[in-house]
This record gives structure tokens, sequence and C-alpha cells, in this order.
């Protein structure tokens, strides 16, 4: 193992070698796992004022200025709140399951790259790191269904297992692309081959592909059938208060903006950003653009009615599933004939490089790829047009049967 | 840094993030009344006493669902090194990894056809 930096100085000041790897690993990790804790205080601040804007309301706007504090005060109420174990609950599940509900999100933030020099882990493979990770989430919400014995809780949990393991297909097809694109599953080189042409337009399909799905496992309107607070009370948490109750709120709040995170990484080419290339403003970069993901998620979330599970599992089931299988086939097949006529920029071995290639290398195959991306939405989204006028066309003319038979 | 590095980062940090939450609850511990009584410690249900086990068997759906998830999964895993590699494949490799999507595919149609796939 090498040892630099605060490692270095700690064993030149006389720290065992070993003591002195494990000291800087720690601060590493508290460091890195602070960041999200902090932000999520501010994102609650932020999602509650667009919410309110978008529902024509103010918001917070009494407890400091702009509301700024008003997150600091739910906290401390969060904090007098008495908190209720059921009788009849598992309890050591019980408690267990609010510790990995925020766990499993702060987890992802070990491989988010925040500039080229400062990521927590450089994994190999970080998307796969990624996709295990936040799987654990998913455990969580069924633990905690599970655990508080309520009818609600976990008929709950289990709408959203079905919901989240279905909607885990068409992420990780998505998360293909990139992977394939770069060539790598670690996100700082999946950045690097996004150094002259963001994959969002090489792969537009993947990366709204990637922002449905995640929008489903974050459980966000319209695939909010975790919380469904007119059949469901609340859905898998209903039985928590207090801290614990707060913990899942937090993990939800800060799950979306993860999501954006991941996206700006995967898709919107990180802390690129043309004619910018400091360390210190990548930081910003990466920040600024993950707002562009996480606003569209809020939008979304504050003016889409929710659907049934029915017609969840079926869009899932039948339209983003077979499409993501799709969009990689195509894509697989389209960059491989690319590469044979020369329009993709390769090193010396004739391997695909992205990495070294320029904007203007880029442009042609990247050209290629959006227009063939355009050409399979065009057809599936005329389909799905002509499905959605069918059946208003098919339920008006019911009504208007029924409406006859009162009449006669 | 080295990749033994990379991972112990990671083992600390699997230790940590679950430890991180606690902190909160454990504060709210010192804050908060403990007055609890039979009454508060029911089960929520709307005022309503609850009328049978919860813990019941869950319908053949949820398997279902979660069976073709676990094929879909495993095969995911399978196709990650396929895509790492893919920027230096020869055409052969390529169109093995094809026929596998392809494999994955029909698994789906299948459960598609049967009809399997749809909410009751």
């Amino acid at each position: 193992m090498d040892c630099t930096g605060l490692c270095e100085v700690l064993t030149q000041g006389g720290t065992d070698p070993g003591l002195a790897q494990f000291l800087s690993i720690l601060l590493g990790v508290l460091l890195v796992v602070t960041v999200p804790l902090i932000t999520v205080i501010f994102l609650i601040w932020i999602e509650r004022k667009i919410a309110a804007r978008i529902q024509d309301r103010l918001g917070p706007n009494r407890v400091g200025p702009f509301g700024l504090l008003q997150t600091f005060a739910d906290l401390i109420k969060l904090l007098a709140k008495e908190d209720i174990t059921p009788a009849s609950a598992d309890r050591l599940l019980y408690n267990a399951a609010p510790l990995l509900s925020l766990a499993a999100v702060a987890l992802i933030w070990a491989v988010v790259p925040y500039t080229p020099y400062h990521v927590g882990a450089d994994l190999d493979i970080g998307a796969l790191y990624f996709v295990a990770v936040a799987s654990l989430g998913t455990l969580a919400i069924m633990i905690a269904g599970w655990a508080s014995n309520n009818k609600y809780a976990l008929l709950g949990a289990f709408r959203v297992v079905a919901l989240l393991v279905s909607y885990e297909i068409p992420l990780v097809f998505a998360l293909l692309v990139p992977v394939m694109l770069a060539g790598s599953m670690s996100m700082v080189d999946i950045i690097h081959a996004q150094s002259g042409m963001w994959f969002i337009f090489m792969a537009p399909l993947a990366g709204v592909l990637f922002f449905i799905s995640s929008q489903a496992e974050t459980g966000r309107a319209p695939f909010d059938l975790i919380e469904a607070e007119s059949e469901l009370v609340a859905g898998f948490n209903i039985e928590y208060s207090g801290m614990k109750f707060g913990m899942f709120f937090a993990a939800e709040f800060l799950h979306v903006f993860t999501n954006g995170v991941l996206i700006t990484i995967l898709f919107l080419g990180g802390w690129y950003f043309p004619g910018w290339q400091m360390p210190l403003i990548a930081f910003m970069w990466l920040g600024l653009k993950a707002f562009i993901p996480y606003f569209i998620s809020l939008w979304i979330r504050n003016t889409v009615p929710r659907l049934r599970i029915d017609q969840v599992m079926k869009f899932n089931w039948f339209f983003l599933v077979p499409l993501s299988i799709v969009n990689v086939l195509i894509l697989a097949f389209l960059v491989m004939v690319l590469k044979e006529i020369g329009w993709v920029p390769v090193d010396e071995t004739g391997a695909m490089a992205l990495a070294q290639a320029g904007f203007i290398e880029l442009l042609p195959m990247t050209i290629v790829l959006f227009i063939s991306n355009v050409l399979i939405c065009v057809p599936i989204v005329n389909r799905l047009r002509r499905m959605g006028v069918e059946q208003r066309a098919a339920r008006e003319q019911l009504r208007t049967q029924r409406a006859m038979a009162a009449g006669d | 840094m080295d990749v033994l590095n990379e991972w112990a980062f990671i083992g600390v940090f699997l230790v940590l993030a679950p430890i991180l939450p606690v902190l909160p609850i454990m504060g709210a511990w010192l804050f908060r009344p403990k007055r609890a009584n039979v009454l508060k410690s029911q089960t929520y249900e709307c005022g309503v006493e609850t009328v049978g086990d919860t813990w019941v068997q869950f319908r053949v759906q949820y398997y279902i669902y979660g069976l073709i998830f676990l094929v879909f999964d495993v095969e995911m895993v399978l196709l990650f090194p396929w895509a790492v590699a893919y920027h230096k494949l020869s055409f052969f490799a390529f169109a093995a990894g094809l026929l596998f999507i392809f494999l994955l595919t029909d698994a789906l149609i299948y459960a598609w056809r049967k009809g399997i796939l749809i909410w009751r």
C-alpha cells in the first residue's frame, strides 16, 4: 500500500505506518460521508421551496432568511418527538431498517468523483458497486415493512419491492451503455471518456431510461406507490416516529439528489464543462449539473398524478425493459459498424478510445448515434400516443353508453 | 491510490455508514419524552383494532417477479465484463455477447407469452 498526504505526514511524525494508513482512510471516509449528510439538510429546503412554487405557494419563509433554517427547526422538533416501537414489532429489525436505509444512500457517495483528484474510492467496478449498494435500500424498505407488523406497512413494502426490483432491470441496462462507451466501470474513467462529448448526446435514450427508472427507484411520483397516502396511509414507514422516521425521510431526499449526481457522472460529463478545467471549479460544475436532473425530478413529482400498480408494472415490463434491451443491442451494433468505417476514434491497438478524442473527432459518431436513438423513439412514442388515444376513446364510449342506459 | 487502499476505504465506509445515522437517534434519546403505554404501542390501523396475523404467506405473484428479476440480474453481472471489454472486442466475441442478450430476451418473451408479467 502506498502512503501519501496525511498518511505520510503522520508516519514522519512517528506514528505507526499501519495506524497512519488507517487514520487517513478514516478521515477520508468521514469527509465523504459528511458531504451528503450536510447536503441533505439544504436539499430538504430546496425541495420544499420548489414544490411550493410549482403549487403556487410560498413555501417555508418564517424561520431564518428565506426560511433557510426551517429544516433545523424540523430537526429539533423530530429530536423532541417520542419514539414508539409497536409492541408486536420485531424490535431488532425495526430499529435496523432506518439505519440501513440512510446508509445505503450514503454508501453510493463513496464512488462519486468530486473532482479529477478527489474521489472517495476510485473502484474498478464503480458502476457495479453502485447497483449493489443501491439495492440495499430496497432491502431496508422490505425490512421496515415486515418488522413493523402492520398491514399497511407490509402491503406498502410488498408493492415497493415488486416495483423497485422491476425497475432495476432497465436501470442496469441503461447503465451498461456508458460502461460500453467508456470501456470501464470506474466512475472516473467514465467521466474522462466524456471529455470530448457527453454521453447524453451519444445515447440520449439510455439517459432518459436511466432517469425514468431512477425516478422509480426513489419512489417518487408518478411511481410513489410506496406512500400512496389515500390507500396505505403512509406505506412502509407508517409505524415509525421521531428521528427514525427522519432517517427514512432524509434517505429519500438524499436519494433523489444522489441520482442527479449519478446521471451527471454517467451522461452529463461529470465535472467537464467547455472551457473550464480547474479542479476546484470542477466540484462546482458537478454540483450545478446535478441540479438539472434533480430539478426535472422535482418538477415531475409535483405535476404528475400517481399511477396504479398494474399500470406501473405494465409500463416497466412491456415498455422500458424491451426498449432498454433494444437500445443496448442497436448501440452495440452501430458502434461496431462505425468502428469498421473508421468514424470512431481508436488508439494504437485499434481499440475504441473516447477519452483522447476531441469534440470534432467525436462529432460524426455522435450524430449517427443520436439520429439512431431518435429513430428508435419516434415509432415507439407514436405507438404510445395512439394507445392513449384509443384508451381515452374507449372510456368515452363506455361513459356515453352508461349515460344512455341511465336515460332509458 | 493502491487497489487495496480503495477497498479498505469501502470497508471503513461500510462500518461507518450505518453508525452515523445512529448518532441523531441516540441524540434524540436524550431529549425525547419516554412515556410508553399500552395504547400507544398498539399497531396503528386508523383506530380500528387489528384482526388476524400480519405475517402471512404473500401472493405468489411477487415471487414470480422476484424470479424473473433474478434471471435478469445474474445475466447482467455476466454482461458487465462484456461491456467493459466492448471497446476492443473482435467481431466474434461481440457476436457472442449479442447472442447472450438474445437468450435473455428469449426468457423475457417466454414470460411475456405466458402472461405472468401482467399484474393481477
